[in-house]
């Protein structure tokens, strides 16, 4: 399939319009509120929540009996919720730590919803099928109903986190100073963490419980490398994870047999990939460039100032020194040529006959204002 | 019983067990959440294993699985170490990724054969015992019997060997390292068995429940015993009986054998939760309370001590009174002088208190204090 079919699809098509639309608005809803999960260093939070929100959803079934995303998000909603409280509960009254916490609501939570499951598939009367599409998520199962539903909560969770914007940031990076300024702490934490809930159960129709954890972490990540600015992390955020969720779902579209969920996740993981090499100020690559461009300059720095300690010992002569000299002067003998072919391209240097080197005018001015700045 | 459902048990007795022993080091060691990851990468390192072997029982698998465990745990540390992203985050970027990669090589390419990722997950123990090692016509019992077995005496050599060394990396890196002792190799040594564990009980009880197992029992006997040694076999004895009760709530139910003793994992971690002797939340408000009362009746002693010489003697000390002048409620107040009353350190004549020997002497140790 070439390219501006696809694009022409992603327009008129519905399936791959529904799909595409609701995977963007999954990934701008959990990049955002992902960037507070992951500031907060509760980045697993996400995998703990989005597995205990399978037994929400078989119950949310088996009470009332019906498939509306609606309800069984509700039913998500709120496993979700009793799981990070009680997860937080145990962290707070025993020894038990964090990741132990985690790991076990995660999987307590998934094996309850495993068996309920399986239980309801057994009933004579079930009209399950499609409950287990929670697991792995079936985007292309996305009606265009769903995607409505996926938009209304989204945006209601977008406002909240605009309304309280102020708060959940001084929470956030410093949330003792916000208690004595008098903030409910303990309120706008619940708050946040069910926006974070929301998020995630707008999603596992898309990309499933196992994944969902991939969407709150990543998008966040690789907007923490850009900036750190708040604000423009929680937009980049919301991007990535849109531009990660509509790139998924065209390249799944392109080919059989490519599930929407995994191929999402690793085009988000691309992005993360890619932000953690590139990125301005922080990034491996640029990182690297920036050590390398110093340590030049601090290795012809160094011989600049060996050259002008010999030049103070020849005061009345323009005489000439032998790199060997300069190289028994410096910490490092190896880096010395190097340094001179430097000084000499910015003219701080001159060789006035073969091996003799001293330095220009430019040179003896540059080495004073550095001594000058050193005292 | 049947035969079957009693070869089902012993089989996730001893995968309770093999679980439960490096999920102690897991839980001390605050890596819980790395078997979570590496239950999830293993499958990366069995599909490739396959598509090299071509079969679903070469030991290559294994291998593979054991290699993928230890490359998520390396990636992991890698991601930490240049400081981009925090620990957990790294965790929550690694396996997401190689597990979609799994994922996506499984439905593309090994739609047929029986690798689906739901079994992968999920398990199917009720399987294991139609699966049989037959040697000259003879039956020899399941095969996962001798996986799960196999591993699990690894498991238990490893634990028994290192013991000292365990103990010490895991309370005290810094201490192992300047002593000699590895700390870093032992790391790995035991995330390579955690692989090992998870492809060997994945077969049968899918990753989830690996995790369960894992993690659940240890944080139950966590709260129970102070001693290392302790843990280990309270865990493993937690493990076996959330496998076997969790077998039987499946049968009851009908429902998925591995889902169930996940949900008896978390049971036994709610009963040791709320009635662990000292660290449960029961003994907690156990404790909360005596030490309310303990602290109630040193106010009453100091109370009446403060005014039985004074005039209003008569005013303070009626029990009447005690609720305007130590702000109780009638009812706490009734409480507490009845408990001073039961253990000898006041009297009461016509709703009158005074202090007995003990109870003066009570308030004269607090006045002094």
């Amino acid at each position: 399939m070439d390219i501006s079919q696809l694009f022409y699809d992603l327009f008129f098509d519905y399936t791959l319009r529904t799909v595409a639309l609701g995977s963007a608005i999954l990934g701008i809803v959990s990049g955002a509120l992902g960037s507070f999960a992951v500031l907060r260093k509760q980045s697993l939070l996400g995998d703990a929540i989005s597995h205990a929100a399978l037994p929400g959803i078989v119950i949310a079934f088996l009470l009332t009996r019906s498939r509306e995303p609606v309800i069984l998000m509700l039913g998500a909603l709120i496993a979700g919720w009793l799981a990070t409280l009680f997860m937080l509960k145990v962290i707070r009254t025993t020894r038990i730590k964090d990741d132990s916490a985690l790991g076990l609501v995660l999987s307590v939570f998934f094996g309850m919803g495993l068996m309920l499951l399986t239980f309801t598939q057994k009933l004579p009367d079930a009209t399950q099928a499609g409950l287990d599409k929670f697991l792995f998520g079936q985007a292309a199962t996305l009606l265009q109903r769903d995607v409505v539903t996926m938009a209304v909560i989204g945006a209601l969770a977008i406002a909240l986190l605009m309304t309280f914007w102020k708060e959940f940031k001084l929470i956030t990076f410093d949330a003792e100073y916000a208690a004595s300024l008098g903030y409910p702490v303990r309120g706008l934490d619940v708050l946040l963490t069910t926006l974070l809930v929301i998020a995630i159960v707008i999603g596992l129709q898309t990309v499933g419980v196992v994944l969902m954890s991939a969407m709150i972490v990543a998008p966040a990540a690789a907007a923490r490398q850009w900036t750190d600015k708040l604000k423009f992390m929680v937009i980049l955020g919301g991007l990535f994870g849109a531009i990660a969720g509509v790139s998924g779902t065209l390249i799944s579209g392109s080919a059989e047999k490519l599930p929407t969920g995994p191929v999402i996740v690793l085009c988000m993981s691309v992005i993360v990939l890619f932000s953690m090499l590139f990125a301005a100020n922080r990034g491996l690559i640029w990182n690297w460039f920036r050590n390398l461009k110093n340590r030049r300059h601090l290795r012809a720095q160094a011989v600049l100032s060996d050259l002008n300690t010999l030049a103070m010992q020849h005061p009345n002569e323009a005489r000439g020194h032998s790199s060997a000299v300069l190289r028994a002067m410096s910490t490092n003998p190896d880096g010395v040529s190097l340094a001179l072919s430097q000084l000499k391209e910015q003219g701080y240097a001159q060789e006035l006959a073969k091996d003799a080197w001293a330095l220009t005018q430019a040179g003896l001015d540059e080495a004073g204002k550095t001594s000058e700045k050193e005292a | 019983m049947s035969p079957a459902q009693i070869e089902i048990q012993i089989i996730a007795s001893i995968v309770a067990v093999t679980c439960s022993l490096l999920g102690v080091f897991l839980v001390l060691r605050r890596m819980a959440m790395m078997s979570d990851a590496i239950s999830h990468t293993v499958l990366l390192g069995i599909v490739i294993a396959f598509f090299i072997t071509k079969s679903l029982n070469s030991p290559l698998l294994l291998f593979g699985a054991a290699l993928m465990g230890v490359i998520t745990v390396s990636l992991v540390e890698l991601l930490n170490r240049t400081q981009l992203v925090r620990e957990d985050a790294a965790i929550g970027l690694v396996f997401p990724a190689i597990f979609s990669i799994a994922v996506i090589l499984i439905s593309r390419f090994a739609g047929d054969v029986h690798l689906d990722t739901d079994a992968v997950l999920l398990g199917e123990l009720a399987f294991a015992p139609f699966n049989r090692v037959k040697l000259f016509g003879l039956d020899f019992g399941p095969e996962a019997l001798y996986t799960s077995g196999g591993i699990l005496v690894l498991n238990l050599i490893f634990v028994i060997v290192f013991y000292k060394e365990l103990k010490l990396a895991t309370f005290d890196p810094a201490l192992a390292a300047a002593l000699g002792f590895m700390p870093t190799a032992i790391h790995y040594a035991l995330m390579t068995l955690v692989s090992l564990t998870a492809v060997g009980s994945f077969d049968a009880v899918g990753s989830v429940l690996v995790v369960a197992f894992m993690i659940a029992p240890p944080a139950a006997a966590y709260l129970l015993t102070d001693r290392l040694s302790r843990m280990l076999i309270y865990s493993a004895l937690i493990g076996i009986f959330s496998a076997i009760s969790g077998y039987w709530l499946a049968y009851l139910l009908d429902a998925s054998i591995a889902g169930s003793m996940a949900t008896m994992t978390g049971a036994s971690f709610l009963i040791s939760y709320l009635f662990a002797p000292e660290r449960g939340l029961l003994a907690q408000a156990r404790r909360r309370q005596n030490q309310r009362i303990e602290f109630a009746l040193t106010m009453l002693t100091m109370h009446i001590a403060n005014h039985t010489a004074a005039q209003e003697a008569e005013i303070e000390n009626e029990v009447v009174h005690l609720n305007e002048h130590l702000k109780w409620t009638p009812q706490f107040a009734m409480e507490i002088v009845g408990v001073a009353e039961r253990t000898g350190l006041v009297q009461q004549r016509e709703g009158l208190l005074t202090l007995t020997e003990n109870g003066l002497k009570r308030a004269s140790q607090e006045f002094s204090n």
